[in-house]
C-alpha cells in the first residue's frame, strides 16, 4: 500500500491531539503502516512541535518557511505538493483548516477525496471502505474509495483512539529546501476573538440547552423561565444562533463555547457531532426530543420523547412549586 | 459583480426523519420532503445582498435533474437573476470531483467574479467548493461568515474558526467561497413569489454544451462511491423514560438534584 502521511496541526510548539488520532487512523487503514507526520510552520514553535511526535511517528517531515508561520491552506497545499509522492494517502483533521486544505489538495494530487471519516471499515485491493455520517448523524454510510492514485482523507476529531506506536526515534527530516518561495491569492490578516456576551455559559452547573425544536424566537422565554427557576443558564445549538434567536455567545459546540456543566438538558436538540464536541467533562445528559430517532438519544444518559414546548413549562411550574415549599 | 451560486436540492432534515429503507441499503426516499440545502440558501442571500450594494447579477446553478428546477425557481423568487440547470444522464453517479469538474466547465463558459457554495450539504462532504477553486486555480476560503467588497479586485472576508473566533482574510477576485449558515437572514419566499417566476425559462446545459469528456464525470469516473447506509449501534444509548409527563418531570428533577445540579 502507498505511503501514509498525516498533516499535523500544532500551536505554541505543541502538536494538536488530532496528530495521535491520525496515527491511529493510518494504522487502521494499513496495520503495517509506519505513517509519516508532516508539519508546516516557522521557527521554534515548529521545531518544538516536531519533537512531541516521537511516540506516534517514526519519521517527521518538517517544512519551515516564514510564509507558513500562520497556516494558510493555499500556501500549505503548494508546499505539500512539492514534497508528497503522487500516490500518497494523506490524512488531515476535519476541522476549519482541513475543510480549507483537503478538497483542493486532492484535486492537485489527482487523488480520491473522502471527508469527515469516523472509522475505517476495511481495505481490499485498491479500495478502502470508510464510515461517514450523513443527515446530521441520523444515518451512517459505508463509502468505498479507490486509492490507486492516492487519497486525501479528512478524519473527524475525537473518533479514533490515539495509539502509541512502538517508541521510535522520531526522526525529523527537514524538507524546507524542496519547497522554495510561496505566494497565495488569499492573505491572513488577523484573528478576532469571539464576543463575550451577557451570560458566561461556561460557569454554570446546569445548562438548559435549546435546539431547533424551540421553533421560534418567542419560545426562548420558555427555556429561560425554567433556567431562572433552577438557577441555570440557557445555552443553545447552532440553528438557534443561525436563526438569530440567541446570541453566538450562547452556542455550545465546536464553533461555539466548550462547556463542562454537571447536568446538561438537551431540549429539542438533534445531537449533531459539532454540538456534542462542545460538551466536555462527561455531564449527566438528559435529552428531551419529539423525534424518538434523534441522534441525541444515542449519547444521552436519560431520554424523554416529548414536546419541549409543553414539557418545559410544566417542569418550570414543578420547580417553582418545590422551591416555594422549601422557602416555607 | 457577476456572482454564481452553486446550489443543491436535498432531503430537508428539519422536515424529515431520515430512516433506512426495508432493504437496509439506502434511506427511505418515498415521501421525503426536499428543499434547498440550508447553507446554499444563505449563499444565495449573501450574493443578493452583495449585488444590492455594488451592482451586478446573481446566477444560481445546480447539477441535477428536472426535479431540481424547483430550488432554482425558489432562489429566483428571492431575486436571483438567472437560473441554470446543468443536467445530463452522463453526470449521474458523479463523486465530488465529478461535480466540481462539471461546474468548472460551466464556469469556463461565462465570466464570474465570485462563486459561492454552501459550506456543506446534508449528505455531502464540504468538498465541491474547494475542488472547484483548485480546478479553476482560484483562491478559496471555507466557512465564510462575512464578506466585504473592498474594490473590484479583492474582498475582506471572515471565516468561522474554533470557539466562535473569526479569522479575517483578504482574498483576490475571482475566487470561490463556501458560505457558513448564519451569515445573514435569508429573505422569506412565498408561493406568490415562486408563481411569478414559474414561467421564466431555465436553460439546461448538458455534457456536449459544456465540452466535458464523458470519461471525466459520472459513475465510471467516480473514485468515491457510497456502498450503503446503516444505523450504527452506539452502545447502550439513553435510558428512555416511559412514564407520564408528570412522572418524567419528577424523575428528571430527582436526577438533576442527585447529580449536584440543583442546590
Amino acid at each position: 500500500m502507498a505511503r501514509i502521511f498525516a498533516y499535523v496541526m500544532h500551536r505554541g510548539g505543541v502538536a494538536d491531539d488530532s496528530a495521535f488520532e491520525l496515527a491511529a487512523a493510518a494504522r487502521k487503514i494499513d496495520a503495517a503502516a509506519s505513517p509519516t507526520a508532516i508539519l508546516t510552520g516557522w521557527g521554534q514553535d515548529l521545531d518544538a512541535a516536531c519533537e512531541t511526535l516521537g511516540s506516534s511517528y517514526a519519521e517527521i517531515w518538517k517544512i519551515a518557511s516564514e510564509a507558513l508561520a500562520y497556516p494558510n491552506a493555499e500556501l500549505v497545499r503548494k508546499a505539500l505538493l512539492k514534497v508528497l509522492p503522487s500516490d500518497s494517502i494523506v490524512l488531515v483533521p476535519h476541522d476549519h483548516f482541513g475543510i480549507d486544505l483537503a478538497p483542493g489538495l486532492s484535486i492537485k494530487m489527482h487523488s480520491a477525496f473522502v471527508s469527515d471519516v469516523l472509522d475505517i471499515a476495511g481495505a481490499e485491493g485498491v479500495d478502502i471502505e470508510v464510515v461517514r455520517q450523513e443527515f446530521g448523524g441520523q444515518v451512517s454510510a459505508h463509502v468505498r474509495c479507490n486509492i490507486s492514485t492516492g487519497a486525501v482523507i479528512t478524519i473527524r476529531p475525537g473518533e479514533f483512539k490515539a495509539v502509541e506506536i512502538a517508541p521510535g526515534s522520531g526522526l525529523v527530516v527537514d524538507k524546507s529546501r524542496e519547497v522554495g518561495s510561496l505566494a497565495a491569492g488569499r492573505r491572513y490578516l488577523e484573528t478576532v476573538a469571539a464576543e463575550a456576551g451577557d451570560v458566561d455559559i461556561t460557569k454554570y452547573n446546569v445548562l438548559v440547552s435549546i435546539g431547533r425544536g424551540i421553533q421560534e424566537k418567542e419560545n426562548v422565554a420558555i427555556a429561560q423561565e425554567l433556567a431562572d427557576a433552577m438557577g441555570a443558564a440557557v445555552s443553545c445549538s447552532r440553528p438557534v444562533v443561525d436563526a438569530k434567536w440567541m446570541e453566538k455567545s450562547r452556542q455550545v459546540g465546536s464553533s461555539g463555547k466548550t462547556v463542562k456543566p454537571k447536568v446538561y438538558l438537551a431540549c429539542g436538540i438533534s445531537g449533531a457531532f459539532q454540538h456534542l464536541a462542545g460538551i466536555k467533562g462527561g455531564p449527566f445528559l438528559i435529552a428531551i426530543n419529539k423525534n424518538p430517532k434523534a441522534p441525541i438519544f444515542q449519547v444521552a444518559d436519560v431520554g424523554i420523547v416529548d414536546d419541549i414546548l409543553e414539557f418545559l413549562p410544566e417542569m418550570t411550574n414543578k420547580v417553582r412549586e418545590l422551591r416555594s415549599v422549601v422557602a416555607k | 459583480m457577476e456572482i454564481l451560486v452553486c446550489v443543491r436540492r436535498v432531503p430537508d432534515t428539519s422536515e424529515n426523519e431520515i430512516e433506512l429503507n426495508t432493504a437496509g441499503n439506502d434511506i427511505e426516499r418515498d415521501e421525503l420532503v426536499y428543499s434547498i440545502n440550508e447553507a446554499d440558501n444563505y449563499a444565495a442571500e449573501e450574493a443578493l445582498q452583495i449585488v444590492a450594494r455594488v451592482g451586478g447579477n446573481v446566477t444560481v446553478a445546480t447539477v441535477g435533474g428536472e426535479d431540481d428546477e424547483e430550488v432554482l425557481r425558489r432562489e429566483m423568487a428571492m431575486g436571483a437573476h438567472h437560473g441554470v440547470l446543468i443536467s445530463d444522464e452522463a453526470f449521474s453517479g458523479s463523486d465530488g470531483r465529478g461535480i466540481a469538474t462539471i461546474l468548472k466547465a460551466f464556469v469556463d463558459k461565462g465570466h464570474y467574479d465570485l462563486i459561492l457554495t454552501g459550506v456543506q450539504a446534508e449528505d455531502g462532504g464540504a468538498q465541491v467548493g474547494g475542488m472547484l477553486a483548485a480546478l479553476l486555480d482560484y483562491p478559496f476560503a471555507s466557512l465564510v461568515n462575512s464578506i466585504e467588497v473592498l474594490d473590484g479586485k479583492k474582498l475582506k472576508i471572515s471565516r468561522e474558526i474554533e470557539g466562535g473566533n473569526k479569522e479575517i482574510n483578504e482574498i483576490d477576485l475571482p475566487c470561490v467561497l463556501s458560505i457558513q449558515t448564519g451569515i445573514n437572514e435569508p429573505r422569506y419566499v412565498g408561493m406568490r413569489g415562486i408563481r411569478q417566476v414559474a414561467s421564466v425559462p431555465i436553460p439546461t446545459f448538458g455534457i456536449s454544451n459544456l465540452g466535458i469528456e464523458s470519461s471525466a464525470v459520472g459513475d465510471a469516473a467516480a473514485k468515491v462511491k457510497r456502498v450503503d447506509y446503516f444505523i450504527p449501534s452506539l452502545g447502550k444509548g439513553a435510558e428512555i423514560l416511559h412514564g407520564s409527563r408528570e412522572e418524567n418531570i419528577d424523575k428528571v428533577l430527582e436526577l438533576v438534584a442527585a447529580k449536584g445540579g440543583l442546590k
